[in-house]
């Protein structure tokens, strides 16, 4: 019973959302908002489990004195900070917590997104070699691509910028619909296995 | 290349290149023109073929970390919306990133000399985009039923008479979020009204199939599509100031790729003598 | 006296004269007022008023012929004013104005099952109003219990469920299917027996997104197979999540797969944890646990953006081994250049059927490639069709 009647509630919803698809009345339609506030609500429950695996991991860390217990005390402070400066201070402009927010989140976000430049260069470096025959094809259609995408490159070499359109717009689009096809049917089989229980990895 | 086994570039030196050549172009004047795409004139040309007091909604979905992409955009179009005499209707559907579009939307109303709540309203930020898209095609005011400053929409002088989906002109969302894929699906799919987006240069070649079908009336990708925005609008900035970076640094990539490719082919003859 | 009768006469005359004058002026401002006031513009034709099809009801659709004057610029129509009315004499309330060139208009405002009457007038540049269409109605918006757009949609969907459903059958029955070789799932087992010799531990990321993505479910396949062989080898492996929906079925996932190797004892909960669910926070902890516990083998399979290429990057300096797999084509092209085996797009999907063998997966696995090929098939059709300007074909298949 413990697995069979998981199984049997995802078989009921999974049918009961794919048939919803279907059915534009409005009783339908109030069934799917039900569904998805309580996916919220069971949402934010969750977040509960995941701040207490975090704090358990980090405390433990602390305890057995592992390497790198300095980083587990700053996350502690800084969630400890947040969650009270929200609660004491609010969350509107003048609050301490969004003050955290814009002087630390947004630029050490902003900081790990930039990284994405220098790891591109060092990946292309690596990476993009004349090994065989796709693999040229790959090398000649990024470099083209980079190319004809910045004003320089178009002054270099007259005309990149048409080849670089049509291969952004023809092959390029041509494999994004084809990978979409597949991906599409892969999904659709994925699901189908979890509905009916051909396959559930989430109930074991 | 000379050496024993040819020459190796250490990544080290790869990444003191890339910040020089992402460094120094900021102390150069930036490039004269860009050259414009269709797929981004045709929402410059839209927007400048509507009437003054047309309502243009604008959902902004993106955080501090692709505020140097997508924040142009925004700049760019609210100048253009502005100088046009056109109201504004701005959603933020990231939580991250609510606080950064209020700044930008609020910076640029004080250069216009707009009033809020008679040329723009900001509604901020909800959960769940996929949801609170299908809501707005009833009525904004069920996700919204205030602004983001608690102002119930009701006693918002531009918000008299402005239901939905059918009462904007058009929507363009400037979006570095998957967000797109649920308002092709869920806004213009269900409430057909006309729909473009702006997205990061990553994620726009995604979206030229969405183009070609009719689904999307335009397109602006990356720093690049900003930059020709801004060209368009008659006010460069950080955007086209961008292109001489992005050029310099994708010339660097590309001869960093053929440098590689070199020592590649060299090595690859020195094994098989 | 005869002075007085003469005085009598005098304002008659004047009066007699200056009527012809008065006339005139009248007359002629009559004139320059009728230049003024354009005539109003004539009522859009053909007004019809029929229950939106296809809908969640409370909808109308309205639809007109435009104003025979819409494109006069004397009367100009400017305005479509649209009036609804419960009862065919009415009163009508205004409820729209719709600008010129617009002959249709969807009212959201009505409530199912009542009766509804419309009419619709025109207002022109010189600010009249036309007298009103014929009134259109009467007409009840309902809902609909199928949306008849979505018929081809459900004759495929059901048609794959049909082939998925035959195909298990007749793997279950001792069919052999040929699967092609996918060098990144054959990679696994060396992956992990890579990291038992080094004796490393091996890093999974189930991806960045939530337990609902269909990506995220074909990782929780592989981490319980990688989970199950661990145990075997007695490799510790990590899991960081960034959902904690993800984070408690992933621990159920390694808890059981220990369980089913018959080693419990070595499971550690804490090896499966929470992150956060911030893009880039999640990307900078993770980083610092590849160049901190320096994982042999790392495993990205699920849905990844724009950090895909920071932690691929950051695990090559860490010297793992690296196979991804992930349903996003945008950082496919990332993983492919960074990783030393990429799984694509729905060879993600067909992970669990590739290393298991089992029928039913095997069978849903060739229900894909049979759908791959009547949707090469349908494609091809349509595209012979439309060139011979047969649309109906490739309509009858339109998502609207």
């Amino acid at each position: 019973m413990q697995r069979e009647l998981p199984r049997l509630i995802t078989l009921v919803t999974g049918m009961f959302m794919a048939i919803q698809y279907f059915i534009p009345h409005k009783h339908s339609e109030q069934f799917y908002q039900t569904s998805l506030d309580w996916l919220i609500i069971v949402g934010i429950f969750s977040i509960v489990l995941g701040i207490a695996s975090l704090v358990n991991l980090h405390v433990n860390k602390i305890q057995r004195r592992d390497a790198g217990t300095k980083y587990s005390y700053i996350l502690l402070a800084g969630l400890l900070y947040m969650i009270l400066s929200a609660i004491l201070t609010g969350t509107d402009q003048q609050s301490f917590f969004m003050k955290g927010y814009i002087a630390v989140l947004n630029p050490i976000t902003s900081t790990m997104f930039a990284l994405l430049a220098f790891y591109i260069a060092s990946a292309a470096f690596r990476a993009f070699r004349a090994r065989s025959l796709i693999a040229t094809i790959l090398l000649v259609s990024a470099v083209v691509v980079m190319l004809g995408r910045v004003p320089a490159g178009e002054d270099l070499i007259p005309g990149i910028a048409k080849v670089s359109d049509w291969l952004l717009n023809v092959p390029n689009m041509a494999a994004k619909r084809a990978i979409s096809i597949g991906l599409g049917l892969g999904g659709s089989a994925t699901a189908l296995k979890v509905v009916l229980g051909i396959e559930a990895p989430h109930l074991r | 290349m000379a050496g024993t086994r040819g020459f190796q570039l250490e990544r080290h030196l790869v990444f003191l290149l890339i910040f020089l050549a992402v460094l120094v172009p900021l102390f150069l004047p930036a490039p004269k023109t860009v050259r414009v795409t269709p797929e981004v004139k045709s929402v410059y040309d839209r927007i400048e073929g509507l009437q003054a007091g047309e309502i243009v909604m604008l959902p902004c979905e993106y955080d501090p970390s692709m505020a140097a992409e997508m924040s142009p955009m925004t700049m760019a179009v609210l100048r253009q919306c502005f100088r046009k005499d056109l109201r504004v209707l701005v959603t933020c559907l990231v939580s991250n990133g609510v606080s950064l579009v209020e700044s930008e939307l609020r910076q640029m109303a004080e250069e216009w000399g707009r009033k809020y709540g008679e040329d723009y309203v900001y509604l901020g930020y909800k959960p769940y985009p996929g949801i609170v898209i299908m809501a707005m095609g009833e009525d904004f005011r069920v996700p919204f039923p205030t602004d983001y400053y608690n102002t119930p929409l009701d006693e918002i002088p531009m918000m008299k008479g402005v239901k939905n989906y059918q009462n904007v002109a058009l929507v363009l969302t400037i979006n570095s979020t998957s967000g797109i894929d649920y308002w092709i699906i869920y806004g213009t799919g269900r409430y057909k009204f006309p729909l473009a987006c702006a997205s990061t240069a990553v994620m726009a070649p995604n979206y030229y199939n969405y183009l070609q079908s009719g689904q999307l009336f335009g397109l602006i990708g990356g720093l690049r599509g900003a930059a020709e925005y801004e060209q368009l609008v008659g006010h460069p900035g950080k955007a086209v100031k961008g292109m001489l970076v992005q050029s310099v640094s994708h010339i660097l990539i590309v001869a960093l790729i053929l440098l590689g490719n070199v020592i590649f082919i060299v090595e690859r003859r020195r094994r098989r003598s | 006296m005869h002075r007085h009768r003469r005085g009598r006469g005098l304002p008659l005359v004047a009066a007699l004269a200056l009527l012809p004058l008065l006339l005139l002026q009248a007359s002629a401002a009559l004139a320059e007022n009728a230049a003024e006031d354009p005539p109003a513009p004539r009522p859009p034709l053909d007004l019809k008023a029929v229950d939106t099809p296809n809908d969640r009801g409370e909808s109308v659709d309205l639809e007109w012929r435009p104003s025979p004057d819409e494109a006069d610029p004397a009367a100009g129509a400017l305005l479509y004013l649209i009036e609804r009315a419960q009862a065919q004499a009415g009163p009508f309330e205004r409820i729209a104005d719709a600008p010129a060139g617009t002959t249709a208009y969807t009212d959201n405002s009505v409530r199912d099952e009542e009766t509804y009457y419309y009419r619709v007038s025109t207002t022109g540049t010189g600010g009249g109003t036309s007298a009103p269409s014929a009134v259109a109605g009467p007409v009840r918006s309902t809902g609909q219990w199928f949306d008849l757009r979505k018929l081809a949609t459900l004759i495929l969907t059901f048609l794959f469920c049909l082939t998925v459903m035959v195909l298990i059958r007749a793997a279950r029955r001792g069919k052999t299917f040929y699967v092609r070789p996918i060098p990144g799932l054959s990679a696994v087992d060396e992956a992990i027996g890579r990291a038992t010799e080094m004796g490393k531990p091996i890093l999974f990321i189930p991806g960045i997104s939530v337990a609902s993505e269909v990506a995220t479910l074909a990782a929780f396949t592989l981490l319980g197979r990688v989970a199950k062989k661990t145990a075997e080898y007695q490799t510790p492996v990590l899991v960081p999540c960034a959902d904690p929906i993800v984070m408690t079925i992933a621990q159920e996932i390694v808890k059981s797969s220990y369980l089913d190797a018959g080693r419990p004892e070595l499971y550690r909960q804490e090896d499966v944890y929470f992150v956060t669910q911030d893009q880039f926070s999640y990307t900078a902890a993770v980083n610092g646990v590849m160049l901190r516990e320096r994982p042999a083998t790392n495993f990205y399979i699920g849905k990844f953006y724009a950090e895909s290429l920071v932690l691929a990057e950051t695990g090559n300096v860490a010297g793992s081994i690296q196979i991804a797999g992930t349903d996003e084509i945008t950082q496919i092209p990332f993983f492919v250049a960074a990783c030393d085996y990429t799984l694509i797009g729905e060879e993600l999907y067909a992970s669990s059927a590739y290393l298991s063998q089992e029928p039913p997966l095997l069978g849903t696995l060739k229900a894909q490639d049979f759908g791959k090929a009547v949707g090469a098939i349908l494609i091809v059709l349509g595209v012979i069709m439309a060139a011979f300007g047969q649309t109906w074909f490739v309509d009858f298949f339109r998502v609207q």
